[in-house]
């Protein structure tokens, strides 16, 4: 999906403050190309508003929109295309449909322009896509969450929207049901090839959808690339955090050993010490290490003849079931967070009070800044 | 029941007018963010501070002959304002104003904001968000504002005797007859019109808190 360089591509370069108890200020750079693009942070990190912006229902400070070449907003030109001229679709959170319209009103709402004809043929195609058709005649309160999801999309997209903002819009729904909405989605877009400006703060969503992501922190993007460069090697805490990384421990580097690539540090103020790989830190400088809870190994015995130079003893505080996943809670004099699978419980019989072994590669561990 | 026609007509003009008047005036009081609203707001609610024989005064005065508004009268109709049904509805208009531009603020700013983007990224202006989304949400707030505006028209007596006077089928409404009533001692005709009025004020304000409540919608 790369290479439009002709086709539509949105640009924004956008300052904006926002008054109010605690000032924030917004101030981006950011390019969409055609496909999916994610936009990425912990709530509160700027991507509503920023969407907002793109939308034309907040005015930005200073700055830029460009929308396929068309200026959507320039400060210094005074710019300003108000929302219902600038033809992008934003799915919102709340999906925000029309309690008072049926599913087909709500999805006729952007076509008033077309003849009553083609504007019932488009909104009925457009259902099929996003298979609702049979609920056409009832009210958002009488339709389930996924469903109500896929009506939103489809009264976005039967407008033929030139770019489309989607926030968080498939909050609350379960892995395979998201699967096949964005699967649906995928195929609309490549015929149409628009830019898509996804908003999430699950890491799952970004793995399964992502051509490219912007990672978004208090205001300022942080990183944009491919999903699994911006999102492995997270530089800052809260992306961190954000990014699914469980384990965020205070740490104070040991010693530096270069020709390895690696550094000791302790963790907290425990004597526990872990190998990690090499950062811009001396020693006896503190450093964060963020741990993702899947890549921790648990055993019951002290493992021998590995690879991973990381083996620390410690007791299970808790273990906790949730859907398909077992989160532990494992006390080595600092508390690391583990994921196993419930066969994993069974089979080596994992209770709180068991002493265990953790397991941790080098690479596995994460320094932050 | 020459009195009570009278009333009932009355209160159904100013009910319309009200209607519209209130509705843009309310839409910028909700959706307004300017920083002096706060002053129109206080005028729009003066009405119900106010006894009505302040504000029916101020209206006279404004509608006689040496007024602002009775001198345009004269000027355009050739004859006054002052003591006509036309000036009636004018004060009427005024007195009852919170009482319709009230309900139509809170029912307006209940409308969650998002349905109001929604309908602005779906290519709608101001206008057609209004007709299409704020209007049909609003639905029972426009009913409460218009029974309101019309039950309390119906009831007015201060305004009406400083601007109107009394006179039978130009101004002389039901609450001035049980005035006039009781005033030459004719109790049983007082009772009458006031047992009447009572009964219609009980069934309009029902039909108000009925459609609040959502009554008749299963």
């Amino acid at each position: 999906m790369s290479g439009e360089v002709n086709g539509t591509m949105l640009t924004a370069q956008i300052r904006k403050q926002r008054h109010g108890a605690s000032s924030f200020v917004l101030d981006v750079s950011i390019e969409v190309l055609a496909g999916i693009t994610i936009l990425f942070g912990a709530s509160g990190a700027g991507k509503s508003t920023l969407l907002d912006c793109i939308a034309g229902l907040t005015r930005p400070d200073e700055g830029r929109i460009l929308l396929s070449g068309d200026v959507l907003f320039d400060s210094v030109r005074a710019i300003h295309i108000p929302a219902p001229k600038r033809r992008i679709a934003y799915v919102f959170q709340t999906l925000a449909l029309f309690p008072h319209l049926s599913a087909e009103e709500n999805v006729a709402y952007g076509l008033r322009n077309l003849p009553e004809e083609q504007r019932r043929e488009r909104v009925g195609e457009i259902l099929m896509v996003f298979r609702v058709e049979k609920l056409r005649k009832q009210r958002p309160g009488e339709i389930s969450g996924g469903e109500k999801q896929r009506i939103a999309l489809a009264r976005s997209l039967v407008t033929e929207p030139r770019a489309l903002l989607l926030d968080e819009p498939l909050t609350g729904l379960d892995a395979e049901l998201k699967a096949a909405i964005v699967d649906d989605l995928r195929g609309w877009n490549t015929a149409k090839a628009i830019p898509i400006l996804y908003v999430t703060h699950n890491r799952d969503e970004v793995d399964a959808l992502g051509e490219r992501v912007i990672a978004l922190d208090n205001g300022r993007v942080v990183t944009a690339g491919a999903p699994m460069e911006v999102l492995n090697a997270p530089r800052r805490k809260k992306l961190a955090q954000a990014a699914g990384f469980e384990n965020l421990l205070n740490a104070t580097v040991l010693d530096l050993r270069e020709a390895d690539g690696v550094m000791r540090v302790k963790l907290g103020e425990s004597a526990c010490e872990i190998e990690v790989p090499l950062g811009y830190a001396a020693a006896g400088s503190s450093v964060q290490v963020a741990i993702r809870a899947g890549d921790i190994l648990l055993a019951t015995e002290r493992p021998r003849g590995l690879s991973a130079r990381n083996v620390m003893e410690g007791r299970i505080l808790s273990l906790e079931q949730r859907g398909t996943m077992a989160i532990a809670h494992v006390d080595c004099g600092v508390t690391f967070v583990a994921h196993v699978t419930p066969g994993a419980v069974r089979v080596l019989e994992l209770t709180a009070g068991r002493c265990v072994w953790l397991v941790l590669k080098t690479h596995s561990c994460h320094l932050v800044d | 029941m020459e009195a009570l026609w009278l009333s009932l007509k009355l209160a159904a003009c100013v009910a319309a007018i009200l209607l519209a008047i209130g509705m843009p005036v309310a839409y910028w009081l909700a959706y307004s963010t300017w920083r002096g609203k706060f002053l129109l707001e206080s005028v729009v609610a003066l009405p119900l501070v106010l006894p009505p024989t302040v504000l029916g005064f101020y209206a006279l005065v404004a509608m006689g002959p040496r007024g602002p508004l009775g001198k345009l009268w004269i000027a355009l109709f050739g004859h006054g304002l002052a003591f006509t049904f036309t000036g009636l509805i004018l004060a009427s208009v005024l007195y009852s104003f919170p009482f319709a531009v009230q309900p139509l603020i809170a029912s307006f700013e209940g409308v969650d904001p998002r349905l109001l983007d929604a309908s602005a990224v779906l290519g709608a202006g101001a206008l057609r968000t209004f007709w299409r989304v704020i209007l049909p949400l609003s639905l029972p707030g426009v009913v409460t504002a218009a029974v309101l505006s019309f039950a309390h028209t119906l009831g007015e007596f201060g305004v009406v005797l400083m601007v109107g006077g009394n006179l039978a089928g130009v101004t002389r409404t039901v609450s001035i007859d049980i005035y006039d009533h009781v005033q030459s001692l004719e109790y049983g005709a007082a009772n009458r019109m006031a047992l009447l009025l009572l009964v219609i004020s009980f069934a309009v304000l029902s039909v108000v808190y009925a459609v609040n409540r959502r009554v008749w919608t299963p």
